[in-house]
Parts: structure tokens; sequence; C-alpha cells
């Protein structure tokens, strides 16, 4: 029995390739069609934000779709950390720092017509200190908590006493801020995007729309939610935001007060969560840029024409020691050793991508207070095996925690880096447990409460200056180090509320000494992360705080 | 018919009352709370204790559910911890691209899977059978994640034929009406967005394919070998009918039915890979925000969530067993 | 009265044995049709080729599999990977390992986390199953609620999908190679459950069983010699399938970043994740794992589909 040909799979066949070819056709021409009118840039974003209001914000998501929109009094020189004018021209403090003055720019406008004026500095943080209700929550107000403290009226026994005392403004273009007790958090704190202002007319629009406090829900106010409602004084303006495509649409704002507008009509950023999709998405042309590249993808970006500038460095990565759980780590000569037994230049040339350096304290050489004279621990295993032996530790046995399916900026693949440790460290004859944990929530919940010997973790700085990175680990005892050393604290506890910047630089390498000396944990390396742009695009200045203006980005 | 009905969906509800309970149990016993996924490095006690409270996650496990199912038959399923919108709102705006997938991936299955099947069984046993029955096997061997990959690099990165993910081109002019892209573009006349979601369902629509179209491949075939070897075929054959006649009339369509409601029940397995393929290509549906909800410990969504992937499986099930009964008058003595 | 129950038995189970006798015949001819099937001849072969492999992978290793030999070789930060060449057949790992040895060792982790799940699966799901279905056909109004609580349960499990499931198990029991087998394991539960019950329905209907009932051969007896014996084919052939299914989701699972984590055992599911990543720069480093997983996947699928067919009595010629 002969079986004919049969005529619905001949068409289906058919069908298929007329579908390919069209499609073939089709992207062609979208191609000429984004050639043509180049007005829109894309950039490639790992995560959705959280909101657009950039006061609800507490990640770098966030604030990178934010920072286009939205200025703040102090910012940071374009490249680097110092602080420089934003929407203050000058700023000055009162010799106890407790009073912060504010010289505004002039002829700012929001992108809803509204002047900036002394008055809206105040109303903007008489708004974030009566906050009240879910905005008291730490999800919604992390930042407020953090550089000013808690509220008008606490709700909650966790919420801490507030700093801010409250703003005045002297005239059109003053403001001053007053603060209960000084602070290694002013100035900087000033320039976190957190802080950056907003038109009184949103603010008054803001009120009527609060985040719904009821039960146990935790809600973004709606206007934070959606395009329309939020005005800062930015180059650009957010019109959209589509979250089912996952894409922010900023549009350029013509009445921009800077010296040049926008390099580009339209921004997009656009949610990519997968760090291989997002790179074949530039390598398709479907995006222009995106952050987060991992450091293999450098050379074979750059060797396809993309460009991948270099930023400065800005964070530390360290392998933490919980001194409590053994009391062998107690010892400092069994921490030397560990010191001494990792190969940290290796993980340098071999992991970090070009502009990374192994770290010799606990902040970077970036940030003021930096010291050229801590104690350092050369990769030598044999003196680390014999500080072993003194300490009678020779069987030292480490429950070694590290997260998986997680990329931080100090960190681009901590697996890996892992792997390269735990070489190190049974190299010098130390047992090691891998303890590998999910980033959200296990590992932060794990090592923040002491459940491992050794962990790695890091940290990206706020603004410049090192209690940003220091008093986050070390002015006080907590779990997380599991130490008690009254030097250390007491020398952080002091340097928190002293006023003038360059005592506090002094006090700052003080400190980095006497804890490289105590050597609480292994500073590991600080690295750069990398961010790739198509070739027809002219680069914005990259920063060291990932602060980006994209207002800087044209096409060739 | 209608008491039947009525009576397999009231015995929905225990099963599903019972898979609250289960779930609700089980998604609070995931080790560590939403505080430190909201603030990862930035988290600290004092705010855990703080988003703890907030959220009520410090009462009792059973006074905790007793006020999600008070408000479960309020019709409100809560709000999402990680975006603070409400669980049904979030669910509405993923849900149409998991749908337009899963659509994408059984026509893809469906389109190979039974012509290939067909053929298999027809040329039962010769090199073609058992190339179409391998090939398609080999579909389902792939891991989702990696077959994702090549497609992604092949026709995206090296051919430029299709976008590398997404559901629309960015700065395509499409309204949102309905949320379902390719619908949307036909309903307001913007064809352009329509075929440009088309475009970007292929890709993603391909790799989740691989699943389905070997239990297609498979179901087809026996199916067409059992009515093969019926009497009827064999006496309509004898009788000098056209073979044309024979297999369209007689084999195909009778072949058909299990392949059919095999399809509806392939629903479960699609929304397992959907989670890979979704994060795979950026394609922003509820598999891929399901993942990221366990691991932000999004208690609320998590609960929302798997109660409509239930409560839809279940139906689909419930649907396939009343239409088999309907085709087939034996089941329905039973 | 206790002689006449038992020659009652011996009847029953004589009538039965006839039965079986038939029994065993299919399974004889479907031995015979296995035999002479393509697909179950390749897919044996890729099968005893892995099993081989896994068994003495360890041993004809040419490295260690976990130590870096070559770390100032390789520069995952400047795309610089070492390929395939004399000393290293299939290249160097990112971390500067032999892929080889890697290869040839992870073999067997792949097929201890696919027979150990599988068994798992099949344990707790014929298990359940099997109670089920005992219950239902010869428990009475008792046995029929049984079954339906018992199926209620496996009906949730299956609403989940396997995937969640999967990932949210790990979430909960932290990541070890045993969650992953768990994990994996748990997902074919409910599947075998279903199966099992379902054959074991089948048979009690068929006439041996009526007629041993009719002969008042005890219940536990028919069902344990002869309802369960008979339906356990379709189970045995899922669980050569279950087995690809096992391999491909851990990989899967690995993907997720849930998968085996500790480095001193490489399996192929984590060695094809971490790979993904270069695969731009180094793709003979995926390659390796995914053509692993593939083939053997296959391997098992091929052979329980065609295990499948050929005790389908429908489909026979």
């Amino acid at each position: 029995m002969r079986i004919a040909r049969p005529r619905a799979a001949r068409t289906l066949v058919a069908a298929l390739a007329i579908g390919l070819v069209a499609s073939g056709c089709a992207s062609e021409r979208d191609d000429d069609n984004s050639g043509g009118d180049s007005e829109v840039f894309v950039f490639g974003a790992a995560g959705d934000p959280a909101a657009i209001d950039p006061s609800l914000g507490s990640d770098g998501e966030t604030f990178r779709v934010t920072r286009q929109a939205f200025e703040t009094l102090i910012d940071h020189e374009p490249g680097g950390t110092e602080l420089v004018g934003g929407l203050a021209h000058d700023w000055s403090s009162n010799e106890e720092g407790t009073e912060w003055t504010f010289e505004l720019e002039e002829g700012v406008t929001f992108h809803d017509g509204e002047a900036l004026t002394g008055e809206v500095v105040c109303q903007n943080y008489d708004r974030w200190f009566n906050w009240a209700g879910t905005y008291q929550n730490t999800t919604l107000s992390y930042y407020w908590q953090a550089v000013f403290g808690g509220f008008a009226e606490n709700e909650s026994e966790d919420v801490p006493e507030p700093n801010y005392v409250g703003c005045e403004a002297p005239d059109e273009l003053t403001a001053t801020i007053t603060v209960a007790e000084p602070s290694a958090n002013y100035p900087g704190g000033f320039s976190l995007q957190a802080f950056s202002l907003h038109s009184p007319k949103a603010i008054e629009a803001y009120a009527e729309d609060d985040p719904s406090g009821e039960g146990e829900n935790i809600t973004f106010p709606g206007y934070s939610q959606e395009a329309g409602t939020v005005a800062g004084t930015g180059p650009f303006q957010v019109t959209d935001w589509n979250k089912g495509n996952g894409e922010v649409t900023l549009e350029r704002f013509d009445d921009y007060w800077g010296e040049t507008d926008a390099g580009v009509e339209e921004l997009v950023f656009r949610t990519i969560p997968e760090e291989s999709a997002r790179r074949q998405a530039l390598q398709a042309g479907d995006i222009h840029g995106y952050d987060l590249v991992a450091p293999a993808d450098v050379s074979t970006l750059e060797e396809e024409g993309f460009q991948v500038p270099i930023r400065g460095v800005f964070n530390i990565l360290y392998m933490g020691i919980i001194q409590e759980r053994q009391p062998e780590l107690e010892d400092v000569q069994v921490r030397q050793a560990l010191a001494h037994a990792l190969d940290r230049q290796n993980i340098v040339d071999t992991q970090l991508p070009e502009g990374g350096v192994a770290a010799t304290q606990f902040i970077p050489d970036t940030v003021a207070g930096y010291s050229e004279d801590v104690r350092t621990y050369e990769h030598d295993p044999e003196l680390a095996q014999e500080l072993l032996a003194e300490a009678g530790a020779e069987d030292l046995t480490l429950e070694f925690c590290y997260p998986t399916e997680v990329t931080r900026p100090y960190m681009p693949a901590p697996a890996d880096i892992y792997e390269l440790l735990r070489a190190d460290l049974e190299a010098v004859g130390i047992t090691v447990e891998p303890k590998p944990l999910t980033w959200n929530p296990d590992y932060q919940e794990t090592t923040r409460s002491g459940g491992c010997d050794v962990y790695l973790l890091g940290w990206t700085g706020d603004f410049n200056d090192a209690y940003n990175f220091l008093g986050t680990w070390f002015d006080g005892y907590t779990k997380e180090w599991g130490f008690q050393n009254d030097e250390i604290f007491d020398l952080l506890s002091e340097v928190r509320t002293e006023p003038d910047v360059a005592t506090r630089e002094a006090m700052y390498q003080e400190a980095n000494e006497a804890i490289m000396e105590f050597l609480p944990g292994v500073p590991i390396s600080s690295s750069p992360p990398s961010i790739a742009f198509s070739p027809d695009v002219n680069l914005p200045t990259v920063s060291p705080l990932t602060q980006e203006n994209f207002a800087e980005v044209s096409f060739k | 018919m209608l008491r039947l009905v009525v009576r397999r969906l009231l015995q929905l509800i225990p099963t599903l009352f019972g898979l609250t309970v289960l779930l609700f149990i089980w998604i609070h016993r995931l080790p560590g709370g939403p505080a430190w996924a909201l603030l990862g490095e930035r988290g600290n006690e004092a705010a855990r204790r703080q988003i703890e409270e907030q959220l009520g996650l410090n009462e009792p496990l059973l006074v905790q559910y007793g006020r999600w199912l008070r408000r479960l038959l309020e019709l409100d399923l809560g709000n999402s911890v990680k975006t603070g919108q409400p669980v049904w709102d979030e669910f509405t705006l993923r849900f149409p691209a998991t749908f337009e997938l899963g659509v994408t991936a059984l026509l893809f299955a469906v389109i190979i899977g039974i012509p290939l099947g067909y053929f298999a069984a027809r040329r039962r046993g010769s090199w073609l059978d058992v190339t179409a029955v391998s090939g398609s096997l080999l579909g389902i061997c792939v891991p989702v994640f990696f077959l994702a990959m090549i497609l992604r690099s092949i026709f995206a990165v090296n051919l430029g034929w299709l976008p590398s993910g997404g559901r629309l081109t960015t700065g395509i002019d499409a309204t949102d009406v309905t949320g379902f892209a390719v619908l949307d573009g036909v309903l307001t006349g913007e064809f352009d967005a329509s075929w440009d979601a088309i475009q970007h369902l292929i890709l993603p629509g391909l790799a989740l394919a691989s699943i389905p179209l070997a239990v297609v491949v498979r179901i087809t075939r026996a199916s067409v070998l059992e009515v093969l070897s019926e009497d009827y075929v064999r006496t309509a054959e004898s009788k000098g009918l056209r073979k044309s006649v024979v297999r369209g009339r007689h084999v195909l369509r009778n072949a058909l039915l299990p392949v059919v409601t095999t399809v509806g029940l392939l629903t479960g397995s699609l929304l397992s890979g959907a989670v890979l393929t979704e994060s795979a290509f950026s394609f922003g549906g509820i598999g891929s925000f399901i993942r990221q909800a366990i691991s932000d410990r999004d208690y609320p969504v998590l609960m929302g969530f798997i109660l409509f992937i239930a409560l839809l499986y279940m139906l689909i099930n419930l649907v396939v067993d009343l239409t088999y009964g309907l085709i087939d008058p034996r089941v329905r003595v039973n | 009265m206790s002689t006449k129950t038992d020659k009652i038995d011996r009847l029953a189970a004589l009538t039965a044995q006839r039965e079986t006798t038939t029994g065993g015949s299919l399974w004889v001819e479907a031995f015979r049709r296995l035999r002479s099937s393509k697909m179950a001849l390749i897919g044996v072969a890729i099968m005893a080729l892995f099993v081989v492999i896994a068994l003495i992978g360890p041993w004809i290793a040419p490295h260690n599999p976990t130590s870096q030999l070559w770390r100032d070789e390789v520069f995952t930060n400047r795309g610089e990977f070492v390929g395939p060449r004399g000393e290293n057949w299939l290249g160097l790992d990112h971390l500067g390992r032999d892929q080889l040895s890697r290869m040839l060792v992870g073999a067997r982790q792949t097929l201890m986390v696919g027979v150990i799940s599988t068994v798992l699966g099949f344990v707790v799901g014929a298990l359940i199953g099997g109670v089920s279905g005992a219950a239902l056909a010869f428990g009475g109004r008792a046995g029929q609620r049984l079954d339906t609580v018992l199926m209620r349960f496996i009906d949730m499990m299956l609403a989940m999908p396997s995937l969640l499931l999967a990932v949210s198990i790990a979430a909960v029991m932290g990541q070890s190679l045993t969650t992953v087998m768990i994990a994996v394991g748990v997902v074919q539960v409910p599947i075998f459950a279903r199966l099992l019950r379902g054959s074991m329905l089948s048979q009690a209907n068929a006439d041996y069983v009526l007629a041993a009932r009719a002969l008042g051969v005890r219940r536990r007896r028919v069902v344990m010699g002869h309802v369960l014996p008979n339906s356990l084919g379709p189970v045995i052939v899922q669980s050569t399938l279950a087995l690809a299914t096992a391999i491909i989701e851990a990989a899967a699972l690995s993907y997720l970043g849930l998968g085996n984590p500790d480095a001193a055992q490489p399996e192929w599911g984590v060695m094809l994740a971490q790979a993904e990543r270069f695969f731009d720069e180094a793709p003979f480093m995926a390659i390796c794992p995914a053509l692993g997983i593939i083939i053997t996947a296959l391997g098992f699928t091929l052979l329980g589909e065609s295990m499948r067919e050929a005790l389908d009595p429908k489909l026979r010629s």
C-alpha cells in the first residue's frame, strides 16, 4: 500500500517557511526603523524598580531609574566620589555640625512647572519627617531612618529616635536644615538619591494617596507605581511604567535647568533578569546598554565592538569570621593564618573585571580615611601553617557559607570565589565544610544571625564617608562578627558624632589600623561592576557609585 | 449532566480548602522571612522585627491563616510584600503573558506533533517512525534553559531573525486593552503590534513546546495505530473507499480525541516549563514571578498564585473529564 | 474449616496462575518485541554505556576532578579558557580543573541523583497508590473514604507545578545533594501513585480476580499475590522514564541556583548551569555536560517508551 504525499503536510511546511522568511524580513525592517529615528535609548536593568518615588527606594535598580528624573541638594562629581553642588551650589554647616545651610541654584523648574525655593526644600524634608503609618516601615523609609533617624511621631519602638529637628527657609534660595546631633552621615547623606526633591504640587498629591496602612499589608502608594504624579527636576521625566513588559519610559524634559539637555529624546529601562539574556539582548541590538556585565563577557563584548568603560571602585568584598562560633577563631593567630592562607591576588587576576584590586582594609582606597599604614597579610601558606601550629589549631574545621544564584557589584561569581578560597584554605590543612545558601533571604539571615564560621559578604558605599562602611560593621557588638573589642567600638562611636571632616578622616585611619591589627575578617577585594554599551552611543561618564547620568548619552 | 457538573464542582471545594491549609503551613516553613529579602545587605534586626510586626508574621500561624481565610472570603488576597500591590492585580498583569506563551507552545506541539505522530504510525517500524519518535523525545531530554539559550544564540544573536526576549519591542506603539498583546493589536487595529508580539512568542514558544511535543507525538501515534487496527477501518478499506476518505474521516478524526484530551492535561507541565522559559526569555509571566516570590518569601503572592494555578488545573481536568463523558458514552455510565 | 479455606485459596491461586502464565507470556512476548525494537536497542546501549561510565568513571579519571591544577591558565575575567588539548581531552573548566575527569566522576553523581530520587518517588508513590487502589477496590465503604482522602492529597500535589514544588522543597530543606534527590523524587510521587492506583483498579475488575474473590480467597492475598504484581508493569515503565526526568529536573534546579552545591562532587547539572555563563567564550564547557545529560536522558526515555509500547496489548499487531 503506497502512501500518497499528504497535502496537509506540504501546506504546513510552506506556511512554516513563509513564517520564517516573513519574520526575517520583518525584523530587518524593525532594525531599519530603530536606526532611522534612533532617539530611544534602551538600557537593560537587572530588576524592576520598587517605586518611581526615590524617597521610598533602597536599592540600585530603583535609584538608577529615579536618578534620571530627580536631583538632590548635593551631588557627586561625574566619575568620582567627591561631593559637588547639585540643586544647591553651596552648602555649609555651623561648627557643631547641627545646622546645614544650602544655597540653591536659581531658575530650577520641576517637571510640572513649579519653581525650586528654600520653602520647597523644607516641604520635602518635613514630608519625610512627618511620615506616619506604613511609611514608617523600613521597607518604605530605609534611608530616612538610616540618616535622619525616626519621625515626628514614632509609631513603633523599633524606629530609632529622630535626629532631624526642622527646616527653615530664610529667603527664596536658602534652606537651613537642623539636626539634633552631628553625624558622619552629613553632609554625605544629603547626596542620597532617596532625598531628591519633589515638586510641591506633587507632594500635595502624594498626601492624598497614602499607602494603605490597613491590616498586615505593606502597600506602596499608588502614585509611586504609575507615571503621572511624581515630578522632580531632572533632565528626564517619567512618562510611563509598563509593569507587564517591565519597562519604565522617561522622556527628555525640555525646561531642564542645567546647561545641557538630555542627549536622547526617550530613555527606556527594560528589566532583563538573566545575565546571559542581557548580554544576548545587547548583542542582538534589542538594547543599547546594560549593567553588571559578567567579567568573562567583557573581552568578548569588546572584541565584537561594544564599549565597556571601566568604573572606579567603591565597594569591598570580605570574608567575615564569626569569632564566637569557635574558640580557635577568637585567637588572633588563627585569624592571621586565614588571612595569610588566602591568595587574594589570584582572585583579582582571574575572577574580577579590569580595575579590581586586592583589599588591604575594610574600605576601598577611594574613600577618605583609607590608611597606607595598616598591617598587611601577604599570601604565605607556610606562614599560615606555622601560625596554625602555634595556636594549636592544625585540625581546624570551618563551615564556609557562600551565596548562590546571585551577582553583586563587589562579587561577580560568589561560588567561583568560594571555590578558590576553599582550595587556598585546604592547602594549609584547614577542613572546609561548604554551606551554600540562596542569597534571598537565607544567606542574609544566616550570616547576620551568626550561623557560619566564615562567609563572603560585601558592601557598596552610599557616599564618600568611611563611616558608611566601617560603622555598618564595627560600632558595636553584632552577631555577624561575634566579638567584643571596646577599642574599636569606642573609636567608631566617637567618630560617628564628630562634626569635623578632617578630624574624622584621621580617626578613620586610626580605626582602619586597629581593625586590621585585630583582624575581625579578611578584606578580599574591591572591584568595579562592568557596564556595557553598544558601539553607536556616546558614553556617559561612568561612576564608581554606579550613578551614571543618562542625559549624557547620545547616539553617534 | 448538570447535576454531575455541580457535584464535581462541589468536590473541588474541600480539595482546594485542604490545599490552602497545606500550602499555608508549607510556605511559612520556608526559612527566613520577607524582611531580609526586601532589604538585602542593608537589612538589620530592628528592620526585620518592624516588617514582621507590620505583616503580622509574629502572630501564631493559626491566627495568620484565619485572617488570610477571612479575607479570601471577602475576595481579598492581600498585597504582594515585594511590590506592595494587590496580589490580584499582579496576577491579572502577568497571566496574559503566560497564557499566550502556553497557547503558543501547545500550537507548536500540535502543528508539529500531530503530523509527525500520524506518519510515524502509518509507517510503523520504519526509520521515519524511529526518527520521528526519538526526535520528539529528544525535545524533552534537552534542559529547557539550555535549549532557550541555544535558540536565542542562533535566532536572535547570530541570525538576527527574532527578538532575544521580552514581550514587545521597546518603543512600539501598542495600546493596552486586555493585556493579551496579540489580541490587543487586533482589537485596536495595530496589527504591527500584534505581529511584533507574535515574533516575541516564537522562540519561547518553541522552547516550551519541547515538553508537550513528545507527548502529542506519542499519543497521536499510539491512537492512530489503535484506530488503524479497528474493524471499521479495515471494513472501510476493504469496501474500496478512497484512501484519503478513510484517513480523513475515519482514522484521523477518531484518533484525535485522545490527543485533544491529553493536550488539556498538559497545562501542569507547561506551567513548570514556563518558570524556566519565562526566566530565560525575560517574559514577564506568572511562572518567573512565582519563582521570584519563593525567594522573596512573598507569602501572599505564593498563596494567591498557587491557588489560582491549582484551581485552573482542576477546572481543566474537570472539563476534560466531562468532554470525555460527552464523547464516549461508556464513560458517562460510571 | 481452615483446611477448606486453604483449599479454596489453592484453587484460586491455580486459577490465577493460569492467568499469570498468560500474563507471563505477555511479558515474554513484550520482551521479544522489545528486542526487535530499534529504539529499545539504542536506549539500552546508551544506558549500559552510562552505567558503566558511572561505575568505573572515578577510577579511570586521569586527574583529580576537584583540584584546580591549572588554575594559572584560566582567566575568566579576560575570557581566556583552555579548550581540548593533549593533556586535557575535554579542556579545562572555569577554575582550571580537568573537564574530562569531572565528566567521568560526574556521571556517578548524576546516576545517583537519578536513581535515588526515582526510587524515592517510586516507593512513596507506589505505597500511596497501592493502598489507595487496594482500599477502593476491596476496602468497602471505609476503603472508599481512605481512597478519596489519599487521592485528594495526590491531586493537590499534581495541581502544583512540579518545578515550583521542587524549588520550594529545596528552599525549605537547604541546599544539599540529599535535598536535590528528595525534591526531584517528591515530584514523581503523585505520578507513580496515580499510575499504580489506576492499574490496580483495572486489574481488580479482571476476570481472574473476580473468580478468586468469588471463591473466597482472602482480600489481602488477592491484592498482594495477584493484583499488585500484575499492576506493576506500567509503574516500572514509568520509573525508566522518571529516571530521565529526574536527571533533567536536577539540572533545572541547578540552573535556578538550588542544585547540589558541593563542588567536591561534580555533577552534570551543576556543571551545565555553571558553564552556561561562559557559553560565548568557551562553548565546550557547556556542551560536554549538556550532551551528557541529553544523551543519557534520551537513552532512558527511548527504553521507557519502547517498553511502554511493548507492554501495551492494544498495540500488538
